[in-house]
């Protein structure tokens, strides 16, 4: 089968690579770009960990057809930080033990983010539906919806990336 | 040496030393205690080559917690832990670490009594669930939950509270949503995938009030115990017996589903309330 050529921006840069027909937006950032930030979880759209951002709106990479990105922004949990700055979603993560084993964590990351940049100051009820298609096996969610509160929150005293 | 100085790797099972696992909620007494055992081998060693830059006995040697090895009483002579490790790295010949295990002795069985200890280390929770059940549906919603642990001391109270926080959703999920054979005992009605194999989403969760009672256990690495299981378990027999107490229907298989809600009010001829206590 032949190969075909895909043009991207990931995290603000240019990427350039060869991809299969039919191959995924996840396999290509993780194996075709080598960014290992978006993790393989279910491969069928369920549990929400392959969550990346096409233009600003949470995409499911693990369902999403590479060749569709064409042109297109793509942010991963690997774009948030800036230098050692942390994004405050990531410090708000960290404050409030929203990470156990962490698989999930980028994808409610990236689901969080998408919620911010649209609505800065979401209810409690909001941010749940955020995340409702992210699974979480260990914090009970709590936490996580406890962070995604206070990285809003916070956005009034710092610049929210 | 200062807390932040301490670096946990993660270590490769395939080329360590064999362990058992952890299980039996006993992860952090066992591994805790193996932990002390390595650290104090290993601090031994550093002591040692510690002595021997200073041209003392290792005896009179104390550490300040802050990096600093120096001779008892004489605080002036001293050598700080990275320059007594250097030391013993680079001139002594010397490796500075430390091995340890933590292995409890088989309880035998008194042939009078009966008596024995099977365990030395389980945390023991009390939990209160306040549920609704809709004698229609068969559903039941979470509304509040409130706790009380005691697991020995809180080694670092913040991850004390979020194996809690987490458990209790675990235990949620087990008392009411997973299960691998959701209506009949035949595999091919078993779930395949996330969309069939439920479990509570965010919005299902409740407040959760919990109350951590610290008795520091005598064999505990700093008197700790660690929840284990305990963080989970309490939640299935509370939520049965919230079921019984809604509507008279006694469940005994999990988990307790809309369905068999039904069926037992059925059974019983409608809901039957039982009275508060």
């Amino acid at each position: 089968m032949a190969k075909k050529p895909l043009h991207f921006r990931l995290n603000g840069a240019e990427k350039a690579v060869f991809v299969d027909e039919g191959q995924n937006l996840l396999d290509v950032l993780r194996r075709g770009v080598g960014d290992l930030t978006p993790k393989y979880g279910c491969g069928q759209g369920a549990c929400g960990t392959c969550t990346v951002l096409v233009d600003g709106e949470p995409h499911l990479s693990c369902l999403t057809l590479a060749e569709a990105v064409e042109g297109r922004r793509i942010t991963t949990t690997g774009g948030l930080a800036q230098g050692n700055q942390l994004h405050p979603l990531q410090t708000a993560f960290m404050e409030n033990f929203a990470a156990q084993c962490g698989y999930c964590t980028p994808g409610m990351l990236m689901a969080a983010k998408a919620l911010l940049d649209r609505n800065p100051s979401p209810t409690r009820q909001e941010v749940v539906e955020a995340i409702s298609g992210n699974i979480c096996r260990c914090t009970g969610y709590e936490p996580i919806i406890n962070a995604i509160l206070e990285a809003a929150k916070s956005r009034g005293a710092r610049q929210y990336g | 040496m200062p807390v932040e100085d301490v670096y946990v790797d993660t270590a490769d099972s395939d080329t360590g030393p064999h362990c058992m696992g952890s299980f039996a909620s006993r992860g952090t007494h066992r591994v805790g205690n193996a932990v002390i055992q390595a650290a104090q081998e290993a601090r031994a060693v550093m002591l040692e080559a510690a002595a021997e830059e200073l041209e003392v006995d290792p005896a009179d040697l104390v550490t300040d917690g802050k990096g600093n090895i120096h001779v008892k009483g004489a605080p002036s002579r001293s050598i700080t832990t990275a320059e007594a490790c250097g030391a013993a790295q680079f001139k002594q010949g010397r490796t500075v670490s430390g091995r340890g295990i933590f292995l409890i002795p088989l309880s035998e069985v008194d042939p009078d009594t009966g008596e024995m200890t099977p365990v030395s280390c389980f945390a023991h929770a009390a939990l209160i669930v306040d549920i609704d059940v809709d004698d229609e549906t068969g559903e039941l919603v979470v509304v509040q939950m409130n706790s009380a642990y005691e697991l020995g001391r809180a080694l670092n109270p913040r991850l004390v509270e979020q194996q809690l926080v987490g458990g209790a959703w675990m235990g949620m999920s087990h008392a009411a949503w997973e299960t691998t054979e959701p209506y009949y005992p035949d595999r091919g009605h078993g779930p395949l995938d996330f969309n069939q194999y439920l479990m509570p989403g965010p919005g299902d969760i409740a407040p959760h009030d919990i109350a951590v009672l610290e008795r520091p256990a005598p064999d505990g690495p700093f008197g700790g115990k660690g929840p284990g299981e305990m963080c989970a378990n309490p939640v299935l027999p509370a939520v049965a017996n919230a079921v019984f107490n809604a509507v008279g229907v006694r469940i005994d298989e999990l988990p307790i589903t809309p369905e068999k809600i039904l069926r037992g009010i059925r059974a019983n001829g409608g809901a039957r309330p039982q009275a508060g206590r």
